[in-house]
């Protein structure tokens, strides 16, 4: 059995300790909000905060995220409150939004980092997370729209 | 801080046992959700057709026949029946709709969502059926308010007499006992209120926080997990197998075998995945296994030097040719493309009885409702179809076989389980269904006036829809999917004599429409050549084809791109652009591409789009349509290739079929040009200029022609 802690809830699984975070994520828990896009660490689809750092839980182990604090796409705010959400929907970034969880999360972990992020700052943070539906100029305008929300609004 | 223990096993043993609040409505699947809510559809009072319905607390319900993967019809759709039915745009919500009768193309005649069409072919119906819908309502509410029709108004939802406001959820009751009118006036472009306004996209709140449904997200309770071990040659198939160490994986439940290989059905992907690659199975290659995509071009370029199926004709080549001074020959190689989508392929099915529900993402609900039915031995009323969100589609959630939808239902039958396929991204990649690959060859003789005199154009590669349902599209031997873009091109018109050939050989190789489909080739040859004739007569290449292009919707976008890029003004040192106009799926569309090349690396600094789709109903959807169309033609130039080894196909997954990132994302500006002709597409006609853009721009900077994609490291140094 297996302690883990996501989204401020504590789970209890029975899984080996050699299992992907992702899959325990979302065939265990059915966090179904994490996406497997390439199981290799190529994508950042599976893009989560474990002790607030962004990881891709495809490559990482259940076991890695023992006692350790996960936080996915469905704890990053209450109700699409997070300033990058909001830009998102404002500058229209989804297309099809399979990958757009794991971009929000690692777009997340870049502004709480650098609130005030330059192209290049953006393009170092999210040339990890592959969009097909090449919602690239979207994400860079929507992630300096969310830097300017969360100067109005407070750090969340 | 709630806590909550959770075993797999132990749930499927005591099944609907569990109990606590907290556990039992976190298990509740959003499907199931999904089904109570239409069993409980009691409270929608006013279904006037089959795309809309009305609550009495004046929620809309809209049902789409087309479905998202990205191309926004979640959001274009409902804005054609808003601005008919005058509702309140913040109480639309959307589904899509079942396979069925009303949801089949008003053009093609079966479901489907491809070729760039949803926005034209629905442009009349969905604005009907809000008008509809709203004249019944208005209706309701003269009888009520004893008033004349022509007296009532309405706006965002309510009806208006003079001083009284009523919902449109209070009248749904009463105009739904009212005979549907026979005919009903649309409203004019210029009191359009939505239409032609950049709106939001009505999804993204729910793929911005994890809400969305796709295919792969699908859960009910007994649901278990399968993963399927394919013949590594196409065509290939199980002589033999031994699953005992398969069996022994912790959590793998069942291992069967099926006409396209051998299913682990597991609890979770990741025991299913364990337990495959613990099969041994023994597979016969069968007559795939000698291909290879080096062989298949050297056969290719013999092939295109015979005589082809006559495609299209005009004057006497032959005769032409040999007066002609100059000439122009080029070969261009275009390889196998995998779509790739973000999502890889998946299919969840449950076998009931004598019913059936199929959770997927697709492109062709009712194929494969059809298709699902067969397999069964069951009627297509027999197997219920929920459309998920598509995690991007390209053309490769339309397969007229069915493919993934037809090995989902052959692993339920197989093992009697409800399972949800998984193909893992190795699968997708490797899995067929690819772009053909293709080859031109091209000569042209050129007049003493520096124009094409003699053009004669063969090309090679597979047919798409030869041996599948869609063969009947096939006319006097030609799949049009092969030459569309070549012998429909608007240069023809001033060519006097061409002559256009295909040879359409088989392989064992499954291939299927990529994203603007023959235009992905057709477009680079015609553009890159057009390209080459300028520089032969020495011209400015907007102006060459100002002076050859007869077709005015070419000729605007091709002047708007190089206005708004400045094609005039001279660039920063080291920077080239190129340019290229090409019509698809009904749209005009021109680019310009500002490259530079700096030690043997190219960078695209900007694009500049100017597109002609008639009438942009969401001008910000046609917007992000061509930006995602040109990021996805350019990841075709710089990575996109699939080859093959004795049968096999080598590439496997991200790091060796590489998508274009951030990093390498080009400025793209889009200017639209409202027209006001026939509409056309945008999902896919952003697609087609930018590879010959970006290869003229290269030849600007290098003197040296593209003639394969994608680009080789020589193709970026000086000639
Ligand atoms: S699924 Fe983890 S990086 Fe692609
Ligand atoms: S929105 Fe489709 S992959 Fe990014």
């Amino acid at each position: 059995m297996i302690t883990l802690t996501v989204n401020d809830q504590s789970y209890t699984v029975d899984v080996e300790p050699t299992m992907p975070l992702l899959w325990v994520l979302r065939d265990v828990l059915h966090l179904t909000g994490t996406k497997y896009g390439c199981g290799m660490a190529q994508c950042g689809a599976c893009t989560v905060h474990l002790n607030g750092e962004a990881v891709r839980s495809c490559v990482t182990t259940v076991a890695r995220a023992v006692n350790q604090k996960v936080i996915t796409i469905e704890g990053l705010s209450s109700n699409n409150t997070h300033p990058l959400q909001r830009a998102w929907a404002e500058e229209d970034v989804p297309q099809c939004g399979y990958c757009q969880s794991g971009q929000i999360m690692s777009a997340a972990v870049l502004l709480r980092e650098n609130p005030n992020p330059t192209d290049q700052d953006i393009d170092d943070a999210m040339s990890g997370n592959i969009c097909r539906c090449g919602t690239y100029q979207r994400i860079r305008k929507a992630i300096h729209r969310a830097a300017s929300l969360q100067k109005e609004g407070g750090v969340q | 801080m709630s806590s909550t223990t959770y075993s797999r096993r132990r749930f499927l043993q005591t099944g609907g046992t569990l109990t606590g609040g907290l556990l039992v409505s976190f298990f509740i699947p959003a499907s199931a959700k999904r089904l109570g809510e239409k069993a409980a559809s009691a409270d929608v009072l006013f279904v006037p057709n089959a795309y809309l319905s009305i609550t009495p607390d004046n929620n809309i319900k809209i049902l789409l026949s087309h479905v998202e993967m990205g191309q926004g019809v979640w959001t274009t759709l409902p804005m054609l029946m808003a601005e008919e039915l005058d509702c309140d745009w913040d109480k639309i919500s959307v589904e899509h709709a079942p396979p069925g009768e009303p949801y089949k193309h008003t053009a093609y005649g079966i479901q489907i969502t491809g070729g760039s069409t949803s926005t034209w072919s629905e442009f009349d119906r969905y604005r009907n059926a809000g008008a509809t819908a709203r004249a019944l309502l208005v209706q309701a509410a003269a009888q009520k308010l004893n008033v004349p029709v022509s007296a009532i108004k309405t706006e965002k939802g309510f009806v208006i007499a003079g001083d009284k406001r009523i919902s449109y959820g209070e009248l749904a009751e009463a105009a739904s006992k009212l005979p549907a009118p026979t005919n009903v006036t649309l409203k004019d472009k210029k009191d359009w209120q939505y239409l032609g306004k950049p709106m939001r996209r009505l999804d993204a709140k729910a793929k911005t926080n994890g809400a969305a449904k796709f295919g792969l997200d699908v859960y009910f309770p007994d649901m278990l997990i399968a993963v399927v071990a394919h013949s590594p040659v196409f065509g290939g198939t199980v002589k033999t197998f031994d699953a005992s160490a398969a069996k022994a994986v912790k959590g793998v439940r069942d291992v069967v075998k099926i006409p396209t290989g051998v299913a682990v059905i597991a609890d979770h992907f990741w025991a299913a995945k364990k337990g495959r690659d613990a099969l041994k199975i023994d597979w016969d290659p069968g007559a795939g296994k000698s291909f290879d995509t080096v062989s298949q071009f050297q056969e290719y370029k013999k092939l295109a030097g015979t005589k082809g199926t006559p495609a299209g004709k005009a004057g006497a080549v032959d005769e032409a040719m040999p007066k002609t001074t100059k000439k122009i020959q080029a070969e261009y190689i275009f390889p196998y493309l995998a779509h790739a989508t973000m999502e890889p392929m998946n299919c969840t099915v449950k076998v009931t009885g004598n019913t059936c529900e199929i959770w997927t993402g697709t492109q062709m609900p009712g194929l494969d409702q059809a298709a699902a039915a067969k397999i069964l031995g069951f009627k297509p009323e027999q197997v219920t179809l929920h459309t998920q969100f598509l995690g991007g589609g390209f053309g490769r959630r339309a397969t007229p076989g069915s493919d993934f939808v037809s090995e989902a239902v052959q692993v339920a039958k197989a093992s009697g389980k409800p399972i949800k396929l998984v193909w893992s991204r190795e699968d997708d990649m490797r899995g067929g269904y690819y772009r053909p690959a293709f080859l031109h060859q091209v000569t042209i003789g050129l007049g003493n006036d520096g124009l094409p005199a003699a053009w004669q154009h063969r090309i090679v590669g597979q047919s798409i829809v030869a041996g599948t349902p869609f063969e009947g599209m096939i006319k006097d031997g030609i799949d049009a999917t092969s030459v569309e873009g070549v012998n429909d091109s608007p240069y023809l018109e001033s060519i006097p004599n061409y002559s256009i050939e295909l040879h359409s050989p088989k392989t064992p190789v499954s291939v299927l429409w990529w994203r603007s489909v023959g235009h992905t080739h057709t477009a680079f040859v015609m553009e890159t050549l057009i390209d080459e004739l300028a520089t032969a007569a020495g011209k400015d290449p907007v102006a060459y084809r100002r002076s050859i292009l007869k077709s005015k919707r070419h000729l605007g976008v091709l002047e708007l791109a190089a206005e708004k890029a400045g094609w005039n003004n001279p660039l920063p040192a080291g920077q080239f652009r190129g340019i290229a106009v090409h019509e698809s799926f009904g749209s005009f569309v021109a680019q310009v591409a500002e490259i530079s090349i700096d030690k043997g690396q190219l960078k695209v600094h900007r694009v500049v789009c100017a597109v002609d789709c008639g009438t942009a109903i969401n001008p910000e959807g046609v917007r992000a349509q061509m930006e995602s169309g040109i990021i996805f033609g350019l990841t075709a130039v710089l990575y996109g290739e699939i080859t093959l080894e004795n049968g096999q196909v080598k590439q496997r997954n991200f790091h060796d079929y590489k998508i274009l990132r951030m990093n390498e994302a080009p400025l793209i500006e889009v200017h639209i040009l409202e027209s006001g002709e026939k509409m056309g597409g945008c999902g896919e006609p952003g697609t087609p200029p930018i590879a010959p853009a970006i290869a003229n721009a290269i030849f600007a900077a290098t003197g040296k022609r593209v003639r394969q994609l994608p680009l080789k490291p020589a193709d970026l140094k000086q000639a």
